[in-house]
C-alpha cells in the first residue's frame, strides 16, 4: 500500500539560517520585507524607463501581450521524420503557433544513424535527420512559408539550416521568406551541453558565416539563439545562467564585428533562450535584468545605434531539471508556476515541459496538458492585461538590481581571462557550474530545500502514475537502412565534388561555408559525411572534464 | 591491522549523451565520502568503460545515461564485464530511466538503478555495502 511520509517539518521553515526561507534558489540572501530603502538607488529613468523603451527593463514592447501574445512553441521530435511530422500536425491542430524541432543525439553530434557511435541513440531524444530526404519528410504538408520553425541544434547547425533552406526551396518557397530561429550557440556547448564537434575558434567562424549568410539572404531568420537554458540545466545558478549567456552573446557580437559586420546589420536578429526555474521572483528578476544589461552593453559598450539592436528578445522553457520522476503529475503544477514567471518576466515565446519528460519523451497526452497550461495562462488568468505588472515592487526592483550587479561581477572575472572563449578554455565557467550544482544537491540532501515528492511527502512507486511514450528499437534499424539507401541512390561523383568544394571553403575563411553546404545537401550528402569533411579541416574538440 | 585502501569507483558516461551534471555530482559526492573516483569523461564505449575499470582495479562502475539509449548500452557493459571475466565488479547506473526498464535492466545484471531524485546518501550506502562485499571476496 502506498504510504505517505511527512518530513518537511514546519520548524525548518522559521528563522534565519534555516535554509530555504532566507535565500533564493541561487543563494541570493533575502530579507523578510522590502521597502523604499531597498530601491533608494533606483533611477526610474536610467534603470527602468517605459516598456518598449531603453533600457527595456519593463519589456521590449510598449503594449506587450495586449498587442500580441507570446508564441506557444512546444519542442518536439522523436523517432523518425514521419512520426515527428505527425506530431507537428497534431500540435498545429491544437493551436500551437510555431514548430520547434528536437533532434536526436546522433544528429546533434554529427553522426549518421548507421554510424557505430549512434548505436542505441537513434530517434530516442529527438528526431533522426540524416539527409535532405528526412528534412523534406519532416515538413511534409506543412507550409514552411507561413509557420516559423525553431531548430535546437548547435554543432551541425549550419548543416540543419542548409537542409531547411534546401527543403523549402524544393517546395518553391524562397529562402528570403523563411522565418524562424536556429540555436547555433556553440559556446554554450563547451560550457554546458557538450554537443560540440569542432574546437571553439573555427566553430565561431562558422557561426559568423551563418550570421552573414542570413543577414544577406534570409532577412526573416533569427541567426542565433544564445542559450542559457542548458547552462541552467547543467546546474548553474540563475545569476550564472544570466551572466554566462550574455557573455556568450557578447562574444558573438565581438566575433561578428571583428569579421567586419556592422553591428546594426545583425544584432536585431539575435535572440536568447532562457530557463524558467521554480524560484518565482528570482526568475522574473533574471529576465528583467537580462534585458537591461543587454541594452546597456549593446548601446554603451558596442555602440549599436538601432534600438532594435538593444532589445533582448527571448524564448523560455520551463526547467526540465526541476521536474521529478517521483509523482510526475506534480510537474504540471511546477510547469504552470514557471511558465507564469516567464510571462511576468516578458518572454516572447514559451515551451512548457510535459509532466513525463524526466522519465521519457513526452506522450501526446502529456504534451497536450503542457500546451493547455499555456493557454490557461494566456486566456484565463488575466496576467496578460497589464504590462510588467510587478514593475516598481520594492522586492522585484531590488532583486533585479542585485542580479545585474552579480552578473557584471562575472563579466569582470571573464574579462580577466581575456574573454569568453579564453575563460571556457581555462574551464572557469564549467567549474563554477559544477560547484553550484554540487552545493544545490547538498541542500536537497540536508533538506535545506524541499522538493515535494522527492525529499518530502514521498510515496513509493509513484513514478508509475503515468503512461510513457516508447520508441521502438525498429526505428533505429529502419533509419539506418534509409540512410544506406540514400547513399546508394545518388550521384556519387556529385557528392564528392560538393564535399571537396566545402572543404575548400572551410580552409579559406574568405569563402562563406553556407553556399557550398547547401550544394552538398542538395547533392544528398548525409550529415555524417558533411561533418567528416569539415572535421578533416578543423579536427574534433575534446575536453578536460571538471567536477 | 593492515589499513584497507579506499573503495575505487569508475563514474562513466556512454554513448553520445553530454548531460554530465548527475555524473559529476555523484563523482564528487563519492570522493567526499572517502572513495577513489575515476571519471571517464564523455562519449565512452561500453568496452572502454570496462577496460578502464579493469586497468584501475575498480570495485564498482556507475554509468549515467539520459539520452534514452540505456536499454542498448547498459546490457553491453554487462556483456563486456562477463566476457572479460570481471563480472564481480559492481555495476550500477542512473539517469532518465522509466521504472519498467529499470526492472528489466536489473534482471539483465545491472545491480541497481538510481533515477533522478535518488539521495546521494542512498547511493553511497549502496556502494559501500556492495563494493565492500566484493572487496572481502576478492581481497
Amino acid at each position: 500500500m502506498a504510504k505517505m511520509i511527512e518530513r518537511a517539518t514546519p520548524l525548518k521553515r522559521s528563522g534565519p539560517g534555516s535554509g530555504a526561507t532566507d535565500r533564493t534558489i541561487s543563494d541570493i540572501p533575502l530579507k523578510e520585507l522590502y521597502g523604499p530603502e531597498d530601491t533608494a538607488a533606483l533611477d526610474l529613468e536610467r534603470d527602468l524607463g517605459k516598456p518598449g523603451e531603453y533600457p527595456y527593463t519593463r519589456g521590449i514592447h510598449p503594449s506587450m501581450y495586449r498587442g500580441r501574445l507570446w508564441t506557444m512553441r512546444q519542442f518536439a521530435g522523436f523517432g523518425n521524420a514521419k512520426q515527428t511530422n505527425e506530431r507537428y500536425h497534431f500540435l498545429l491542430a491544437q493551436g500551437q503557433m510555431g514548430l520547434s524541432v528536437a533532434f536526436d543525439m546522433p544528429t546533434l553530434m554529427g553522426y549518421d544513424s548507421d554510424a557505430p557511435q549512434s548505436l542505441g541513440e537513434v530517434g530516442k531524444c529527438g528526431v533522426a535527420i540524416d539527409s535532405l530526404a528526412d528534412m523534406e519528410q519532416l515538413f511534409d504538408g506543412i507550409d514552411m512559408g507561413a509557420i516559423t520553425t525553431s531548430m535546437t541544434i548547435n554543432g551541425p547547425a549550419c548543416i540543419a539550416l542548409a537542409q531547411y533552406v534546401a527543403a523549402a526551396e524544393k517546395k518553391g518557397i524562397p529562402r528570403r521568406s523563411l522565418g524562424g530561429t536556429i540555436q547555433a550557440d556553440i559556446l554554450k556547448e563547451y560550457i554546458a551541453q557538450k554537443e560540440w564537434i569542432f574546437p571553439p575558434r573555427p566553430h565561431v567562424r562558422i557561426i559568423v558565416d551563418m550570421m552573414k549568410f542570413c543577414t544577406e539572404q534570409m532577412p526573416k531568420w533569427n541567426t542565433i539563439s544564445i542559450s542559457g537554458y542548458h547552462i541552467r540545466e547543467a546546474g548553474s545558478t540563475a545569476v550564472q545562467e544570466l551572466a554566462f549567456t550574455l557573455a556568450d552573446g557578447f562574444a558573438y557580437v565581438e566575433a561578428a564585428t571583428k569579421a567586419g559586420m556592422d553591428i546594426d546589420s545583425f544584432a536585431p536578429r539575435l535572440s536568447f533562450f532562457f530557463n524558467s526555474h521554480i524560484d518565482f521572483f528570482e526568475e522574473i528578476c533574471k529576465f528583467r535584468a537580462a534585458r537591461r544589461i543587454y541594452a546597456r552593453h549593446m548601446r554603451e559598450k558596442y555602440g549599436a545605434k538601432d534600438p532594435r539592436s538593444w532589445q533582448l528578445r527571448f524564448h523560455t522553457q520551463t526547467a526540465g531539471c526541476s521536474a521529478t520522476a517521483q509523482q510526475p503529475l506534480n510537474n504540471v503544477a511546477r510547469v504552470a508556476f514557471e511558465a507564469m514567471a516567464a510571462v511576468l518576466g516578458g518572454t516572447q515565446s514559451l515551451h512548457t515541459n510535459s509532466m513525463d519528460e524526466v522519465l521519457a519523451l513526452p506522450s501526446e497526452r502529456a504534451v497536450e496538458v503542457a500546451l493547455r497550461t499555456q493557454q490557461v495562462l494566456a486566456y484565463e488568468t488575466n496576467v496578460t492585461n497589464v504590462v510588467d505588472p510587478l514593475g516598481g515592487s520594492y522586492f522585484i526592483e531590488s532583486l533585479t538590481d542585485e542580479m545585474e550587479r552579480q552578473a557584471e561581477d562575472y563579466f569582470r572575472r571573464i574579462e580577466e581571462f581575456g574573454g569568453c572563449i579564453e575563460a571556457i578554455e581555462a574551464g572557469f565557467l564549467q567549474k563554477e557550474i559544477a560547484d553550484a550544482s554540487y552545493s544545490y544537491q547538498r541542500s536537497l540532501e540536508t533538506q535545506d530545500r524541499i522538493i515535494v515528492g522527492v525529499n518530502a511527502f514521498e510515496r513509493e512507486g509513484s513514478e508509475k502514475d503515468i503512461e510513457l511514450l516508447r520508441i521502438e528499437p525498429k526505428v533505429e534499424m529502419e533509419q539506418a537502412k534509409r540512410v544506406k539507401s540514400t547513399r546508394t541512390n545518388r550521384d556519387a561523383a556529385g557528392v564528392e565534388k560538393a564535399l571537396a568544394a566545402l572543404k575548400r571553403a572551410c580552409a579559406d575563411s574568405s569563402i562563406n561555408v553556407m553556399p557550398p553546404l547547401i550544394d552538398a545537401v542538395n547533392a544528398m550528402a548525409t550529415e555524417g559525411e558533411i561533418v567528416e569533411a569539415m572535421v578533416s579541416v578543423y579536427g574534433r574538440y575534446t575536453e578536460t572534464p571538471r567536477y | 591491522m593492515e589499513k584497507k585502501r579506499p573503495l575505487r569507483v569508475i563514474v562513466a558516461k556512454a554513448g553520445l549523451d553530454g548531460h554530465d551534471r548527475g555524473a559529476k555530482v555523484i563523482a564528487r559526492a563519492l570522493r567526499d565520502a572517502g572513495m577513489e573516483v575515476i571519471y571517464t569523461g564523455l562519449f565512452q564505449t561500453p568496452e572502454q568503460i570496462v577496460n578502464t575499470a579493469i586497468q584501475e582495479d575498480a570495485d564498482g562502475i556507475g554509468l549515467s545515461i539520459l539520452s534514452g539509449a540505456h536499454m542498448t548500452l547498459f546490457p553491453l557493459v554487462v556483456e563486456q564485464l562477463k566476457e572479460k571475466g570481471a563480472g564481480d565488479i559492481v555495476f550500477f547506473g542512473g539517469g532518465t530511466i522509466p521504472p519498467d526498464d529499470a526492472v528489466e535492466l536489473k534482471r539483465l545484471g545491472v545491480r541497481e538503478i538510481f533515477t533522478p531524485g535518488a539521495p546521494l546518501s542512498d547511493i553511497i550506502k549502496f556502494i559501500e555495502r556492495e563494493c565492500g562485499k566484493r572487496r572481502e571476496l576478492v581481497g
